[in-house]
């Protein structure tokens, strides 16, 4: 038997990411910078992690209710209330998961399969497009636009619909540029989608990290709110990347057949993460608040430094990502970022990663110390400066 | 800006004033005058850099002193509180609450040297009524710093 030949065709042809060759590359490097985990380099934070080692010694190791602790759950709903002003019941309209990104795998196959369409606004994060793939559906790329500081616009929605289409994916902040949308931003959109019947799936997995004004949501848009499923979680306002833990809300008709193929495919979230979510979203707070500021101030230097090496750069006012355009040396975002890593040993990741739309761009990370950021930045000027001295 | 600016040097004094203004977005003219001016209103006092002795070869005895006074007539404590740390060998000094009165740590080369400071120098003073000190045998954290771990970034590669 081939076994490759047995294999899905929607697997076998789903490329695989293009960033790999990148890690390969710099893992051989002596005094390499990387810019490009997409993760915090913060610690969780100790009176979190604290909680997780204390569940444990009090052999708490058992599987939760499906959807997760009612407890959890309950402090989920007191969150998104407070923070978001955002209304769920603990009780059939939050799901605990598996990170953010069970969060959307399951959304999405909840909604769309053979088919459908669903409208992915890129450059985003990569497993959009990659769930959708899995799912059966067809991944329809709407490209965002530099000159519209890669906020979705009204017309590329009504551009890409079809009969077919299902489902919208955005994600805001956005991973990879940085981006994000504002009530008004959203208001045009909503516009567009309110009498459609199309789901949204809203990736809010940055929201805490958003650095001018409060993060939005599209459900709090009354007419959108039926028809959104939020997404957000703990690895990155509150640096648990490793505990996998997150979350989904939404209508009760659709979370109670998300929790079909959560408690099918999982089970339950890892109950030592829950009790350090339960802890983080009681008292984590001032250290999401100390993170946040530190992130701002790199954020700043980060913008700065692509400026003064001459590079167009958009100010990102979310997530921990910064998405300059390097179209001035010349370079495609693939030559760029292996020219960068040979020749500087700093990694990026190119834009195109993230899909065709990227081009032209490369991603940095500031989550890393000042200390790494200040020699990166030296590194890419003069890197830079010789390409564009031919 | 002063409250942003006071936060970043509080972690990292040796960052320079043009980053400083980039991260609180002025320009370095105005974080340099900002600066100047906190130290002139003696809000920054001084500049430290935490060492971890025990890594060189100029180790470092400390000790924790709990000393009971008797308060001055119109001085209370802060004239007793002077004389003591006015000697080089003190390297803080603090009025507390509680069971004793002046919380005194104190530096020297060997466990006899601080020894011998407590009881020819502390001790004597007039107002002095006990020194109880405790030696630093090991240091865990020290201005917000943790000893003996290094630094070192784990994460993996992963794709997103």
């Amino acid at each position: 038997m081939n076994i490759r030949q047995m294999i899905k065709p929607h697997i076998l042809n789903t490329p695989p990411s293009g960033i790999r060759k990148y890690f390969d590359m710099i893992n051989e490097m002596k005094d390499a910078i990387s810019l490009g985990i997409g993760e915090p380099d913060f610690e969780t934070p100790w009176s979190i992690r604290e909680e997780g080692i204390y569940s444990l010694e009090k052999g708490k190791t058992f599987y939760s209710s499906n959807a997760g602790f009612i407890e959890l759950r309950r402090e989920i709903a007191r969150y998104m209330k407070s923070r978001f002003s955002l209304d769920y019941s603990p009780t059939g309209e939050i799901i605990v998961t598996v990170g953010g990104s069970e969060a959307i795998d399951i959304a999405i196959r909840t909604f769309v399969g053979p088919g459908d369409e669903v409208l992915v606004p890129e450059p985003s994060f990569v497993a959009y497009k990659g769930c959708v793939m899995f799912s059966g559906a067809t991944p329809v790329p709407i490209e965002l636009k530099a000159e519209d500081r890669f906020k979705l616009q009204p017309q590329q929605i009504l551009d890409a619909i079809t009969p077919r289409t299902k489902m919208i994916i955005m994600g805001y902040p956005n991973n990879p540029t940085g981006a994000t949308m504002d009530y008004e931003d959203y208001k045009a959109i909503v516009e567009v989608l309110k009498d459609k019947d199309i789901i949204v799936i809203s990736d809010e997995l940055y929201a805490e990290l958003t650095y001018r004004g409060n993060h939005v949501s599209i459900a709090q848009f009354p007419e959108m709110k039926d028809k959104t499923i939020v997404i957000n979680g703990f690895s990155k306002a509150f640096a648990m990347t490793g505990w996998r833990i997150g979350f989904a809300c939404g209508p009760s008709e659709a979370i109670t057949q998300m929790l079909k193929i959560h408690q099918y495919a999982i089970m339950c979230s890892p109950t030592t993460a829950q009790f350090a979510a339960i802890e983080a979203l009681r008292n984590g707070e001032p250290e999401v608040k100390k993170m946040v500021a530190e992130y701002n101030r790199r954020r700043l230097l980060m913008v700065d430094g692509f400026r003064k090496a001459g590079l167009d750069c958009f100010e990102p006012v979310g997530a921990f990502y910064v998405f300059p355009d390097i179209r001035s040396t010349g370079l495609t975002s693939d030559e760029f970022c292996e020219g960068l890593l040979k020749e500087e040993r700093v990694l990026m990741v190119p834009g195109n990663a993230f899909g065709a739309s990227g081009e032209g761009f490369a991603r940095a990370t500031y989550a890393t110390s000042i200390d790494n950021i200040r020699e990166a930045l030296t590194r890419i000027k003069r890197f830079v400066d010789k390409v564009k001295a031919g | 800006m002063k409250n942003q600016i006071l936060e970043i040097l509080r972690n990292n004094s040796r960052i320079s004033d043009e980053e400083i203004a980039v991260m609180v977005g002025a320009t370095p003219e105005a974080v340099k005058a900002a600066i100047k001016e906190l130290e002139e209103n003696g809000i920054i006092i001084g500049y430290n850099t935490v060492i971890d002795w025990e890594k060189t070869e100029n180790e470092i005895v400390t000790a924790y002193i709990e000393v009971k006074v008797t308060p001055q007539r119109g001085q209370g404590f802060d004239k007793v509180a002077e004389r003591i740390y006015q000697f080089p060998q003190v390297s803080a000094c603090s009025l507390m609450s509680g069971g004793f009165d002046l919380f005194v740590v104190v530096e020297g080369k060997t466990m006899k040297e601080v020894a011998l400071f407590v009881a020819e120098k502390l001790a004597p003073i007039e107002s002095v009524l006990s020194c109880a000190t405790h030696f630093v045998l090991k240091k865990y954290k020290d201005n917000g710093v943790v000893f003996n771990r290094i630094q070192k970034d784990e994460r993996e590669a992963v794709i997103l």
